[in-house]
């Protein structure tokens, strides 16, 4: 294995915070009483719902179909009946239209067996197994996963990589996967490599997680086979080396233009556990309706990597892991940098909630905004070069339309520029009103 | 219901509060010595220094109608460095209308915190030479050789000033300081510890050095203006500052005047410098050489004050220039 890869301008270093979770194993939570499947899971349109209230589901059956747009379609997490056509409480959108499925206790858990092999079929035949099977990039991204394993044909591409950085603190939900699913992970990159038509295949690993990358070496040795080149390579522990242009450029060297998609530089990038439900979708037929999420932080009394249904409602989630704490102050879902506070323990997770943080006060930083002192931190921690104390000062002063001169479309919004801030400035929230403003 | 807020959910715990106490908290040392050399009376003038900057803050950010946040250290910070840069020998009233300019006029009427110009302490600086011009030249005090701090506090100082290495040597010549300084050998060790006549708190490179070593080490300052600054001062005092070409004494050049206080604590001022590292190389450079130029050609004997005024306002073109470099422009190069 070689030395540790890494991107080279910016990044930082917040406490990792992941020994809360990474010895526990998944933990299968029990099938809480109602699903909430919200219908806007990924980037796109939302899916329209295919059944009525009082319909009958059974486990992995379809709920909703795509009508228009991008998009994938939507399935039944558990049997049951559908409640209501209504809304849930969302992190963004405040409400969003969704499906209430009351589940069924007596029904017998679905048994999701080896169909047959996936190496007989054609590329064409996968790919469509993974857009039925509601596949998107449960990192966080959402982005419906057959689509992006269906490159432009102008950008060839050559090389797959597997993300399996989980640079973001507190999160071990992708090192359990990688631990104990090691295999499911790389035969799924092995069907991912099929239907692009590539042979090589990079598996990123921040090397915080020594037994991780010690498993997928292992599993990847063990199934070598001809027409397939895998390894594993070990990533520096720096923040946002698991994004997605940072990470390309920490293994391949390669810099993916602005505004370009990964294949623009030959690369696709997929996230581990999404690799791994894209072996479970072609193998095993099964959609994705549950996922492993990690529930962390100083304000839950039992931190836990859990095995969840799709639309689990964080409220369930609190009573299976024990209560929070008195001292709780924000619950976030997804990770402490990007991720989204929420207002209510009455949310559900989606196929993108990476993790659900019960963090107390002395865990966040509440503290009030002051002057730009132009200290220039930020303008060091950006991984992506821009110019965040700009963006934040032509903002404060009425300019949001001015700021594209500053890199504001090549943001990501990773949070480093507001990590490091001693004015404790909310860049992330400059650069999106600018986003919203600013001329292209 | 819970706190919301937009991410990021944590933060480093670096502060600006954190960040100009720490440089005030690098500043005691310099000054105590200040004391042992000129006596009690350079702790009053810097104390007067800093209530009047935290005083002025306050009543300003009160007039104007802004939040106050004189808790935050900068108002202290600016009463600290100005009054490092006053001769210790001047009146207490000299200080307050120092303080004045620089905290009100400098400061709360350009914007307030971060939107200042012009570094808020120089600018003071600036206004008490054209105001005091007397005092303020000559107020210097020879230093004490016997330990007693209280001697000019009883005495009074009009009648003991002296003048500074540099004024000396610019206006009388090489012979001059050596005659009132002493040899080359004898001069840089105690130009470096700091007993020798001056400003406050610019009398003492080792301490002034150490502290922006500090300072570096908390990753608050880089070396990048610094050192451009004090080598673009040495090598062209080196090549212009004789009286042959390459004859000019380029340690003493960095060792007075105030330059090292100016190079670690002036000029690395965040709102008042650029913050891209070429551009504060190229800051750095325009401030050394303003300053020989104004020490060989004009009518001052230091020129550190008014180099970095100067620049100042260089900054943001400085920044616009030199921008930072993107990850990759867009395919088809930049719109």
């Amino acid at each position: 294995m070689s030395a540790n890869l890494t991107f080279p301008k910016g990044g930082v270093h917040p406490p990792e915070l992941k020994g809360l979770t990474e010895k526990l194993a998944i933990e299968v939570m029990p099938l809480p009483d109602e699903l909430e499947l919200i219908l806007g899971q990924h980037i796109g349109a939302p899916c329209t719902p295919t059944v009525k209230r009082r319909d009958e589901v059974s486990e992995g059956a379809l709920v909703a179909e795509v009508t228009k747009g991008l998009g994938v379609p939507l399935h039944a997490p558990a049997a049951g009946s559908i409640k209501a056509l209504g809304s849930s409480a969302h992190p963004l959108r405040v409400s969003a239209p969704s499906i209430t499925i009351k589940t069924n206790p007596e029904a017998a858990p679905a048994t999701w067996e080896v169909q047959e092999d996936w190496r007989q079929s054609t590329p064409e035949e996968l790919l469509k197994k993974v857009h039925d099977a509601g596949i998107i990039g449960i990192g966080g991204a959402g982005f419906p996963t057959h689509v992006k394993l269906k490159p432009p044909a102008d950008s060839p591409v050559d090389t797959l990589l597997l993300n399996g950085a989980e640079c973001e603190p507190y999160i071990t939900a992708d090192h359990r996967t990688m631990l104990e699913k090691a295999e499911e992970v790389v035969e799924g990159g092995k069907i991912l490599l099929k239907i692009l038509g590539i042979k090589t295949c990079v598996i990123g690993i921040e090397n915080n997680k020594p037994d991780a990358i010690t498993a997928m070496s292992s599993a990847v040795a063990a199934a070598t086979e001809a027409g397939f080149d895998i390894r594993v390579v070990a990533l520096e522990v720096k923040y946002t080396q698991g994004s997605e242009k940072q990470l390309i450029q920490a293994i391949t060297g390669r810099k993916v233009p602005s505004l370009a998609l990964p294949s623009a530089v030959g690369v696709v990038v997929h996230n581990v556990s999404t690799t791994r439900a894209v072996r479970d979708a072609v193998v095993l037929s099964k959609p994705l309706i549950e996922k492993v999420i990690t529930v962390s932080g100083r304000g839950i009394n039992r931190p836990a990597n859990l095995l969840v249904k799709v639309g689990t409602k964080v409220s369930d989630i609190v009573e299976f892991c024990g209560g929070v704490k008195p001292d709780l102050a924000r619950i976030v879902l997804g990770g402490p940098m990007m991720g989204f506070a929420v207002s209510t323990l009455d949310i559900p997770v989606t196929k993108t909630t990476s993790s659900v943080l019960f963090l107390t006060e002395d865990e966040i930083d509440s503290r009030e905004l002051s002057n730009c002192i132009r200290c220039g931190w930020c303008l060091e921690a950006c991984p992506m070069g821009l110019e965040p104390k700009e963006i934040g000062i032509y903002v404060e002063a009425g300019r949001p339309e001015d700021t594209a001169q500053f890199g504001v479309f090549d943001c990501f919004e990773c949070g480093s520029c507001a990590y490091v801030c001693p004015a404790k400035r909310p860049l992330v929230q400059f650069v999106r009103l600018a986003k919203m403003k600013a001329k292209r | 219901m819970w706190n919301v807020s937009v991410s990021p959910h944590v933060r480093s715990n670096e502060s600006v509060d954190k960040i100009m106490w720490t440089v005030v908290a690098c500043l005691v040392p310099p000054l105590l010595l200040s004391v042992f050399v000129f006596g009690v009376q350079v702790l009053l003038i810097t104390a007067v220094s800093v209530i009047s900057c935290m005083a002025v803050e306050a009543i300003s950010q009160k007039l104007l109608g802004r939040e106050v946040t004189v808790k935050d250290g900068s108002a202290a910070l600016t009463g600290m460095l100005m009054a490092f840069v006053i001769p210790p020998g001047v009146s207490f009233l000299i200080p307050i209308l120092g303080a004045v300019m620089a905290i009100y006029i400098g400061k709360h009427l350009m914007g307030g915190l971060g939107y200042n110009i012009f570094n808020p302490a120089l600018l003071g600086r600036a206004f008490l030479l054209a105001t005091f011009p007397v005092a303020m030249t000559s107020a210097w005090l020879p230093p004490l050789t016997d330990g007693a701090i209280f001697t000019y506090l009883s005495s009074g100082v009009d009648a003991i000033s002296t003048a500074t290495p540099l004024a000396v040597l610019k206006e009388q010549g090489m012979l001059a300081f050596r005659e009132a300084f002493g040899s080359p050998a004898e001069v840089y060790p105690s130009f470096f510890l700091g007993w020798r006549p001056g400003c406050i708190g610019e009398t003492s490179g080792l301490l002034i050095v150490l502290g922006g070593i500090f300072l570096m080490y908390k990753r608050y300052i880089t070396w990048h203006i610094p050192v451009s600054m004090l080598g673009t001062m040495a090598v062209l005092t080196w090549i212009f500052g004789g009286d042959t070409l390459f004859s000019g004494d380029p340690l003493l050049a960095v060792l007075t005047g105030g330059a090292l206080l100016g190079a670690f604590y002036m000029a690395t001022d965040y709102v008042t410098s650029p913050s891209t590292r070429t551009a504060q190389l190229v800051y750095g450079i325009g401030i050394g050489a303003l300053t020989v130029l104004i020490r060989i050609k004009g009518g001052y004997p230091e020129g550190v004050c008014y180099a970095i005024l100067l620049m100042n306002p260089l900054s943001s073109v400085l920044d616009g220039w030199f921008k930072p470099k993107r990850f990759a422009p867009p395919a088809g190069g930049e719109k």
